[in-house]
């Protein structure tokens, strides 16, 4: 199998659990999820995160932030895939003494990097850590992942023009572009374009890609890590709700659960896309 | 039971429903969101009075000066988000573009306390009450249901000056009759009793009405007191309750410093001090449904009634 394949394989995987833990908890969002599915993919399977699941501690790991900490169900997927909680772990998502609270809560569970829900603070603490990283003379990286819609905040330009003004080139940021908010589109409720320049006028480096494409996912993340003398952040234009078809472009599913018929067309939905990969192979 | 309470709407629903009353009366109120308005309900303004309505964007801070601007300009804005998110991150522009010059500014927290759920403690409004309370001039309003919120918002609507007012998320039971008058200013005796004062806003009124009728049964007379508006005090009834019964307990879906509980013990420490008790929140919460959260942060009846009993009996 072509490691391209077997990321595209682990992507489906996650994409299930997804929907299904949502699904049991009968709450929680799935499209802001299913869109980061790909770069979280590439992440954290692609060679690109230094960690290590048996050692959570480990001093030298890159350090990544779910900044839009609704989308936690993606992060709970990747994190069981890799052998940070257990896989049946994901059944009690949103339930009462689960580690695998609403949004990501590092009091409950240790592994996080940080604690986050209220939109816009992701990169700020990345900059914090980035800072330590550099005044200690550590390798390791940062990472961070924010949403369009949770670009409207102050505080992600604030954070944006000090990356940029310090050069903070061990600091890395994806955008997830999926193109709507909570209540509408990000073009309807406040337009970020052009996102590109604003992000150069900052003093980033900018790479821009379709973060659906596992292929573009991973050099572009290899050259967010590589790339010296300033911060880097990928604009990875995606599809709220990517991999089944009645949630993409459909808001409803910006907060809420699909019911049990809803679920069983998804999961058909993911297994064929399964099927067809395994075949491809 | 006297307590066997219908289920009504959603404060917050109440509020979204009664603001399109109050628009279709008055053409200067303009209706403010941050990206939640169908969570807060504001969205029920938007689709009546679409002019009239500006989705800010996930921007609070921003949001709220837009309302001082507004509120400046003769305009009467009422800006809503997530209680944590409007209070916590519109903070400064609260004290700096709305207290101080004591503008018109109307702003509305919705999912407050831990009966908002699964979401978790990161969406929880718990400090809320006294963030609002700590600014000098504003008036602190928490409706206990949608009969309450139809009352008290038309009043808020003609008060000059900052106010917050905070709404819930779930259901809540109606406890007040349609021709009750309820006015802003006066704290509300929903039950009349002679051995302890239960003292709550919000959801937890209804909550002390249920104790009320478990302690009745112990032969406890308790009065039940709706504080709907918690800055300024009703100081006539803090004194009232505080010299015709024997004790006050204290109940709100809040952190237990600076909520309902402080400002009601410094009212009544002045006045005529007697023994009271506090019931509320100690640290922030966890996921979970709202009732488990009730149970387990023990805001419900039986948590009450303990309480009630174990101040009357110290
Ligand atoms: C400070 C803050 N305000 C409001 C919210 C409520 N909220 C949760 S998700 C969301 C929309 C986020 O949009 P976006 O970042 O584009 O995420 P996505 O569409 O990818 O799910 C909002 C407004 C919040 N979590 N934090």
């Amino acid at each position: 199998m072509t490691e391209l394949t077997h990321l595209k394989l682990i992507a489906n995987t996650i994409r299930q659990d997804i929907v299904q833990m949502i699904a049991k908890a009968k709450s929680g969002h799935p499209g802001g999820s299913l869109s980061a599915v790909e770069m979280i993919t590439a992440l954290y399977f692609g060679g690109i995160l230094k960690h290590d699941p048996q050692n959570t501690g480990w001093e030298d790991r890159d350090r990544f932030i779910l900044s839009k900490g609704h989308a936690a169900p993606v992060l709970y997927a990747a994190l069981a895939e890799a052998g940070y909680i257990e896989k049946k772990l994901l059944n009690s998502l949103r339930q009462l003494g689960s580690p695998l609270q609403g949004h990501p809560d590092k009091r409950k569970l240790s592994v996080l990097e940080a604690s986050t829900g209220s939109l816009g603070q992701g990169i700020s603490i990345g900059i914090g850590m980035a800072l330590a990283a550099k005044m200690d003379r550590k390798p390791w990286q940062v990472f961070a992942l924010i949403g369009d819609g949770e670009s409207d905040e102050g505080q992600i330009w604030e954070s944006a023009f000090f990356a940029g003004h310090h050069q903070l080139d061990n600091l890395n940021v994806i955008l997830d572009f999926n193109g709507f908010q909570l209540d509408d589109s990000t073009k309807h409720i406040l337009d970020l374009n052009p996102i590109k320049e604003k992000w150069l006028a900052a003093k980033w480096h900018v790479i821009e890609i379709d973060g659906h494409d596992m292929r573009a996912a991973l050099y572009a993340l290899n050259e967010a890590k590589v790339h010296r003398g300033s911060p880097s952040i990928i604009i990875a234009h995606t599809v709220k709700g990517k991999g089944i078809s009645f949630m993409e472009n459909n808001n409803k599913f910006h907060g809420s659960a699909p019911n049990e018929e809803e679920l069983q067309q998804a999961l058909a939905e993911l297994q064929l896309q399964r099927t067809k990969l395994e075949k491809e192979n | 039971m006297a307590t066997d309470f219908k289920i009504g709407k959603a404060t917050r629903l109440a509020y979204g429903e009664t603001l399109v009353e109050l628009g279709k009366r008055n053409p200067n109120i303009i209706v403010l969101d941050a990206d939640l308005s169908k969570s807060t309900m504001a969205n029920r303004f938007q689709a009546a009075f679409p002019d009239r309505f500006f989705n800010i964007g996930i921007a609070e801070a921003n949001m709220v000066s837009i309302a001082a601007g507004l509120a400046a300009s003769g305009k009467i804005p009422f800006a809503s988000s997530f209680a944590t998110f409007l209070m916590s991150k519109g903070f400064d522009q609260m004290r700096q573009s709305v207290a101080y010059p004591g503008l018109n500014v109307k702003l509305c927290g919705s999912h407050s306390g831990i009966s908002i759920g699964e979401d978790g403690p990161s969406q929880m409004g718990i400090e809320d009450v006294a963030l609002a309370c700590a600014l000098p001039g504003f008036t602190v309003v928490v409706p206990a249901d949608e009969i309450a919120m139809r009352q008290l918002l038309p009043q808020i609507a003609e008060h000059k000056g900052p106010v917050y007012i905070r709404t819930s998320r779930p259901k809540a039971a109606i406890i007040y009759d349609e021709r009750t008058t309820i006015t802003l200013g006066k704290a509300h005796i929903m039950r009349q009793g002679t051995d302890i004062t239960i003292a709550a806003m919000g959801l937890m009124v209804a909550e002390a009405l249920k104790a009320a009728d478990l302690l009745q049964k112990e032969g406890v007379s308790a009065r039940v007191v709706d504080f709907h508006t918690v800055k300024p005090i009703d100081q006539v009834m803090a004194e009232q309750c505080a010299r015709e019964t024997e004790a006050i307990l204290v109940v709100e879906e809040h952190l237990l410093d600076g909520g309902l509980g402080s400002i009601l013990a410094r009212a009544v420490a002045k006045s005529f001090p007697v023994k009271m008790d506090f019931i509320g929140l100690e640290d922030y919460a966890e996921s979970g449904t709202p009732d488990q959260l009730l149970d387990r942060y023990g805001l419900r009846a039986r948590h009450i009634f303990l309480k009630a009993n174990n101040l009357l009996g110290s």
